[in-house]
């Protein structure tokens, strides 16, 4: 078991090595940092000394890989490449753009991103399993098709209309939550309601359609047959039999996007006025902060290998196949 | 004199990629009986009419020409000549040079603004002014506007109802001569329903489309139908210009991702070894960065590279499309990894079927075994993925343009409207309706698509298939 883990880690070093390297060529390589001090200076009438100062003051005045004027390791440290790429991967972000220190930018704003994910995905969990049991408990019937038809018009409407309508319908129309905005501790609660119910109502047509097909596929199988054969009620088989056996599908779903969950949602947050780590983001591309997107970048890719990571090692304990062999 | 932009050129191949498929599959029966299952099915035709619909005023939007502003004498016959506008821009003149200054609600005489208006005694007071053009024939509009407004949209419909009875009596026409039935009975039969061809659905919601598009050209000669947003534009015109974007992005963004999922994904499978090793690394590098995150970056330095480089863009139509073109390669990028695997997974299996085990002891090469045995019992699952993907992509259209990473600012899209509409929803009264048409069509096509990508994959599925 451990051997095992041990080897899925060292297999996301070679993963995150390439993510580093695509990251350094499509910031440093495509554009040079010449051309992102014109961009931030304003490309018309620029003088070469204030893009020296800007390059220098942001520490973008080293070679790009390497730097035949330093001295010893310093020909291979003093870099561009080990200066903003390298340290990375000691999740040391350096400082943004602005000046300010992005990791503990980033420490600070994951707990507001968190305490809406969270929610929105445990509630939209039960929400979306409770209905798609329902649908199969009343499969080819006209709950089955309203249902459907229901769930693929629910899919059908952009996210963002499900922010503008939630927005629209309870706080301006029976003003009973805030639009926007966020507090402190525990009185940020009311600022939470709104983000989080609109976020698992956007989620239930796609999530309930994608249970009622796991749950379906699985009433097809042998064993609920036999269960029925044996005079089980259809209420028994589908809670006790077929839940339980697409648990595990269901668990390693979820499991995959629990580290994704730090970094928020960029539409819901910048909607909301969230100061979680997706309006973060959003804020660093409107105002083209590099340094901060090329964090997020590669800090959104280790957690997505830390998601399959978790899976994997989920698989192991739930399931004894994987388990023996 | 015709322009194509580029992506001009990728809808052109699109077309004829898919004029190509339908000629082939119409010879080959394994792919022949699933598209008769698809039209079979009512939900299905309707969506395809309705998709239909769509395709053509992206097609009128897509042929591109360059207008000639008359030319002088003596001019240099190189030099561009005026803008580039699409057979769609040149129908809707009207709509489009139609401005007003500011908002003005659906159908309205009257701006949405009050505004100091100078009298003819020379007072000046606070009133609503009336528009440039919207109602600007109705001598009293208190009094004219809404009965003008039931007789043009009365006429319209008329004139929807008699072009569809036409196309009523050619389908009927065509029909009758193919089942060798008199044209009465063909009648019967199809507003009974009977047939295997759900031919009732498919006329009525034909005829839906038309009453609803007559009516509404018949009022937008003198009114904007869907009012006007913050600099007067009309909101039909930009409505019907997002069309053609939300479908390049949902189709080219397919096609230029197609030929490296395909061909990497079943070399991973066929091959093995490094090769499957090396594939699978760079899929998984590539998964593993955040889908927005990467189009912000992308996004991000092609402005810078823009920006810098502002000489190689001589028109903003050429621009922006260039960015819409570059965001189709990155969401393709994103996107083309699902396909990749599912594809390896695929060949996986068939590797070890007979026939695949045949060939290669009889000495065929590699490549022509992938060619002429893989690849044809894999287009199945291509085909289900270019269908699901397209309302996916649809919608993240307008959620990328919301984040300003999207296509050009300058560009008519749904997810510009949106984004310019979120602040007028705070107005009072409110500005509603930029987002209610931007909802509405992009609700539409997405349904629509959603509904026919089901029933493609219904009859695609094997694992779902019955009695084909």
């Amino acid at each position: 078991m451990s051997a095992y883990i041990v080897r899925r880690l060292l297999y996301a070093v070679p993963i995150l090595v390439g993510v580093n390297l695509i990251t350094f060529v499509l910031f440093f390589v495509v554009n040079s940092p010449d051309d992102m001090a014109r961009m931030q200076l304003g490309v018309k009438r620029v003088t070469p000394e204030a893009i020296r100062g800007w390059k220098a003051e942001h520490g973008y005045d080293l070679p790009l890989l390497y730097n035949a004027g330093a001295p010893g390791l310093g020909q291979v440290t003093q870099t561009i490449f080990f200066q903003k790429s390298v340290k990375l991967f000691a999740f040391d972000f350096g400082t943004s753009d602005s000046g300010r220190d992005i990791g503990y930018d980033i420490s600070q704003r994951m707990w507001p991103s968190l305490a809406i994910a969270v929610p929105v995905l445990a509630v939209g969990l039960a929400v979306n399993i409770s209905y798609a049991l329902l649908i199969v408990l009343f499969r080819a019937t006209y709950v089955d098709v309203g249902s459907v038809v229901l769930l693929v018009a629910m899919m059908s409407v952009s996210g963002l209309f499900y922010i503008i309508g939630g927005q629209y319908v309870l706080s301006k129309l029976f003003h009973l939550v805030p639009i926007s905005g966020y507090d402190t501790g525990l009185q940020a609660w009311k600022f939470l309601v709104l983000p989080v119910v609109v976020g698992v109502i956007g989620g239930i047509g796609s999530g309930t359609r994608w249970y009622r097909t796991l749950f379906l596929e699985e009433t097809t199988k042998d064993y609920v047959r036999t269960a029925r054969a044996k005079g089980l009620g259809e209420r028994l088989v589908l809670f006790r039999h077929v839940l339980g056996n697409a648990l595990i599908p269901i668990l390693t779903g979820v499991v995959v996007v629990l580290p994704l969950l730090f970094m928020g949602s960029l539409i819901t947050e910048s909607f909301f006025g969230i100061p979680g780590l997706g309006s973060y983001t959003i804020d660093a591309i409107d105002s083209q902060d590099f340094a901060i997107v090329r964090a997020m970048v590669f800090l959104g890719s280790v957690l997505y290998i830390l998601g399959l990571l978790l899976t994997d090692i989920s698989y192991t304990l739930v399931d004894p196949r994987v388990r023996l062999s | 004199m015709l322009v194509i932009l580029w992506t001009d050129g990728l809808i052109y191949l699109l077309v004829m990629l898919a004029v190509g498929f339908g000629l082939y599959a119409a010879r080959h029966e394994h792919l022949r009986a699933p598209w008769r299952q698809v039209v079979r099915a009512p939900l299905a035709l309707a969506s395809l009419v309705v998709l239909g619909g769509y395709l053509t005023v992206g097609l009128l939007d897509t042929v591109h020409v360059r207008t000639n502003v008359a030319p002088e004498a003596g001019a240099n016959a190189t030099s561009p000549g005026g803008p580039i506008l699409s057979l769609l821009d040149l129908w809707l003149t009207p709509l489009r040079e139609r401005a007003e200054k500011t908002y003005s609600a659906p159908l309205a005489t009257h701006g949405f603004v009050k505004e100091a208006i100078e009298q003819a005694d020379g007072t000046v007071i606070r009133d609503y002014p009336r528009l440039t053009w919207g109602g600007r024939h109705l001598a009293d509009p208190q009094r004219d506007r809404l009965a003008d407004i039931a007789v043009r949209a009365l006429l319209g419909v008329c004139a929807g109802l008699v072009c569809w009875a036409l196309v009523v009596l050619g389908v009927l026409w065509l029909l009758a001569r193919r089942r060798g039935m008199p044209l009465t009975a063909t009648a019967r039969d199809i507003a009974g329903g009977a047939g295997p061809i759900p031919w009732r659905t498919a006329l009525a919601t034909l005829g839906v489309m038309l009453t609803l598009a007559f009516a509404v050209a018949a009022l937008a000669q003198v009114y904007h139908v869907l009012g006007t947003d913050k600099v007067g534009e009309d909101v039909l015109y930009q409505v019907l210009k997002g069309i053609r974007t939300g479908l390049v992005i949902g189709t080219v963004t397919t096609l230029v991702m197609l030929p490296a999922a395909i061909l990497l994904g079943i070399m991973a499978g066929y091959f093995g070894g490094w090769v499957d090793d090396l594939i699978q690394y760079l899929y998984t590098t590539l998964n593993s960065i955040p889908g927005v995150l990467l189009i912000a970056a992308a996004i991000l330095m092609l402005q810078i590279y823009m920006s810098n480089h502002e000489e190689a863009f001589t028109s903003l139509v050429e621009r922006a499309d260039l960015r819409l073109l570059f965001l189709c390669l990155i969401l393709g990028v994103t996107s083309w990894t699902g396909l990749c695997r599912l594809l390896r997974g695929e060949t996986l299996k068939l590797r070890e079927a007979d026939y695949v085990q045949a060939a290669a002891a009889l000495g065929v090469g590699d490549f022509a075994i992938l060619g002429r045995h893989i690849l044809p019992n894999v287009l199945h699952i291509v085909l289900i993925t270019v269908v699901l993907d397209f309302s996916g992509l649809v919608l993240a259209e307008a959620v990328l343009s919301y984040v300003n990473i999207g296509v050009d600012p300058t560009m008519n899209s749904w997810g510009n409207m949106i984004n310019s509409a979120r602040l007028e929803l705070a107005r009072e009264p409110m500005v509603w309706w930029s987002l209610a048409a931007a909802f509405v069509f992009m609700f539409a096509l997405v349904l629509a698509a959603n509904l026919f990508a089901d029933a493609v994959r219904d009859a695609y599925d094997p694992r779902l298939r019955v009695g084909v």
